[in-house]
């Protein structure tokens, strides 16, 4: 680490002289400015293009559950609603299976096996959302709607949650189809976190006569509790911005059920199904606040997230998004 | 509990294999030599294919690198050499940030920068969103490989009398190329497949390219457009796309492994 320390005193003395490394300054320094301007100008832009929909509803956007473009009355609750509960429902799917199988990868599995189920996870994440949907839409809803759904109803079907006719698309088709593409990032990063968990920590447990299982909950589980929840967050990071495979098996209807069978929205697949089809400014302008509130979500559950998952292990590099 | 996490292990692959399975049992029986050189037919016409989708799709690549590439090596490189106290962090930081906006929200985002102003879809727009979203991944992945040059060979350079620049230019961006064409390639897989963001920048087209100024077709948005269409054809044409789409995004991802494999190995 001295060594590298010592190179920008070396360079310190060096840059100023040359008018090649003047002229190379200003570049490099252009184009990290240039990252800083386009976030800046994306703040400001959707801003702008929203603001005649923040200033005709206000506070109102964000609490009515209306959405009637044809009277030009906008309100974002069941889109909310929708991506709340569909990235919840994808949680309760993915967390335990993925965390699961973190501790299987960290702790317990062959060295052996660790390569390829790296190399899948990044094959899982080279899949475009698109084919999920694809596949969502041919293969999971025609399986829920002929299986799954009349099983729930008759066994559960007194519970409000697994009422109604089972259309396939729905509340519960986007669940799980979330579930399937975020629990990968949450296997790949809690495994990080594990890992990065001192070896002393389960050598302790294990002196004092803790079994394998014992020395996994106390000693590694709980030391890497915060990193876990990070990973977690992650996960949700993507659930709430999925769009594409989302829109596809959602069913796309503007309405707060409470039944999964239901179909619904999220916010993200308003704006892929009508953004194109906007007929007024207003509409438009509501929809791009949706996409502003979107973004705001995203960032904040995104930071805390990465600020989670460095307080164990440091920042997490195995792990591209 | 071994048991049980070694069941979450399998549970966590079968539906990825479940879903590849199926990709190529429905897309083999649809994707033939038409595919690959056909327009789009018109509902109801058998056979017809989705070439202008394949080239529209290299094009918004294309651009996408075109604008995206510069501005991201160069900002990595700026990452890891600067020693500015404000700026790296900032921009470091906002890299993160900008990888984790859903690609949706990107997607409004050149709306409103590019078609509005220009007042039509366009390819430029669809390629500007795919180049923001490949912005943040490739500063990122360059920055880390910049880094990885050893101190020695750059102080060496130095103590021969080579000015700073071309120390970076000739002899540390060379050092990291492998590393960083396996980041730039991992960038394209990843917005090969986008489909959200060109919704409403490149919009999509049932003919052939006709202009940087017009809406051009993807590959991507033809998959999402037939799959949600109501005709069986257009069903197996979905499949054939997503066959060919998961073709390209892969490929891509293997010769990403393939340059890296040769030098700086180890370095992902």
């Amino acid at each position: 680490m001295s060594v590298v320390a010592a190179v920008p005193q070396v360079k310190a003395q060096a840059a100023p002289r040359n008018l090649g490394d003047q002229i190379l300054r200003v570049v490099l320094r252009a184009a990290a400015l240039t990252l800083v301007l386009l976030v800046a100008a994306m703040v400001a832009a959707m801003l702008h293009a929203a603001w005649p929909a923040i200033r005709a509803f206000g506070f109102r956007f964000l609490v009515s559950s209306t959405w009637d473009p044809v009277a030009e009355q906008f309100g974002a609750i069941p889109f909310i609603y929708g991506t709340l509960l569909s990235s919840l429902l994808a949680l309760l799917i993915a967390v335990p299976l993925g965390i699961g199988a973190a501790i299987y990868l960290a702790e317990l599995a062959p060295a052996w096996i660790r390569p390829p189920v790296a190399f899948l996870v990044e094959l899982v994440a080279a899949v475009p959302s698109v084919i999920y949907g694809l596949w969502g839409i041919f293969v999971l809803a025609p399986f829920l709607r002929v299986w799954v759904q009349p099983f729930l109803g008759k066994t559960l079907g007194f519970l409000p949650l697994f009422q109604g006719p089972p259309y396939g698309v729905g509340m519960l088709a986007a669940g799980i189809i979330l579930a399937i593409m975020i629990v990968p990032y949450i296997t790949a990063v809690s495994r990080e976190v594990l890992l990065a968990v001192p070896t002393a920590q389960r050598e302790a447990a294990l002196a004092l006569g803790a079994t394998r299982w014992e020395t996994t909950r106390i000693a590694v589980l709980r030391y890497g509790r915060s990193g876990l929840v990070g990973a977690v967050l992650l996960g949700l990071g993507r659930a709430l911005g999925e769009t594409m495979a989302v829109t596809m098996v959602i069913g796309n209807r503007p309405e707060v059920a409470i039944s999964l069978f239901a179909p619904g929205y999220t916010m993200a697949s308003v704006i892929a199904n009508e953004f194109a089809e906007a007929t007024s400014d207003l509409y438009l302008a509501a929809l791009i606040e949706i996409g502003l509130l979107l973004f705001v979500v995203t960032v904040v559950v995104n930071a805390l997230a990465r600020l989670l998952v460095w307080s164990v292990g440091g920042p997490v590099k195995a792990v591209r998004e | 509990m071994s048991g049980l996490a070694a069941t979450a292990a399998g549970l966590v692959v079968l539906p990825l294999l479940l879903i590849f399975a199926f990709l190529l049992w429905q897309g083999a029986s649809a994707v033939n030599a038409d595919f690959f050189t056909h327009l789009p037919r018109p509902v109801g016409e058998v056979g017809g294919g989705m070439a202008n989708a394949i080239v529209g799709t290299l094009i918004l690549l294309a651009l996408a690198a075109a604008l995206g590439l510069p501005i991201g090596i160069f900002g990595g490189l700026y990452l890891a050499e600067s020693r500015d106290r404000r700026l790296p962090w900032v921009a470091r930081f906002l890299a993160d940030v900008l990888n984790g906006v859903p690609s949706i929200v990107i997607g409004i985002f050149a709306y409103t920068v590019i078609v509005l102003p220009m007042r039509r879809f366009s390819a430029i727009a669809g390629g500007f969103a795919l180049a923001v979203i490949m912005l943040p991944i490739v500063v990122r992945t360059s920055e880390e490989l910049v880094r990885l040059v050893p101190a020695s060979l750059h102080e060496a350079a130095l103590a021969l009398g080579i000015p700073q620049w071309k120390v970076l230019l000739r002899v540390v961006l060379p050092t990291a190329r492998a590393g960083i064409i396996t980041g730039v390639m991992v960038a394209i897989a990843r917005v090969a497949g986008e489909t959200a963001p060109l919704l409403f920048t490149a919009f999509g087209n049932r003919f052939w390219h006709q202009g940087l100024d017009q809406p051009i077709a993807a590959l991507p948005l033809q998959i999402f457009a037939y799959a949600i269409a109501p005709y069986d054809d257009w069903h197996r044409q979905a499949w054939a796309g997503a066959l060919v789409l998961i073709g390209l995004v892969f490929i891509v991802s293997f010769a990403a492994r393939i340059v890296t494999s040769g030098r700086l190995t180890g370095v992902r």
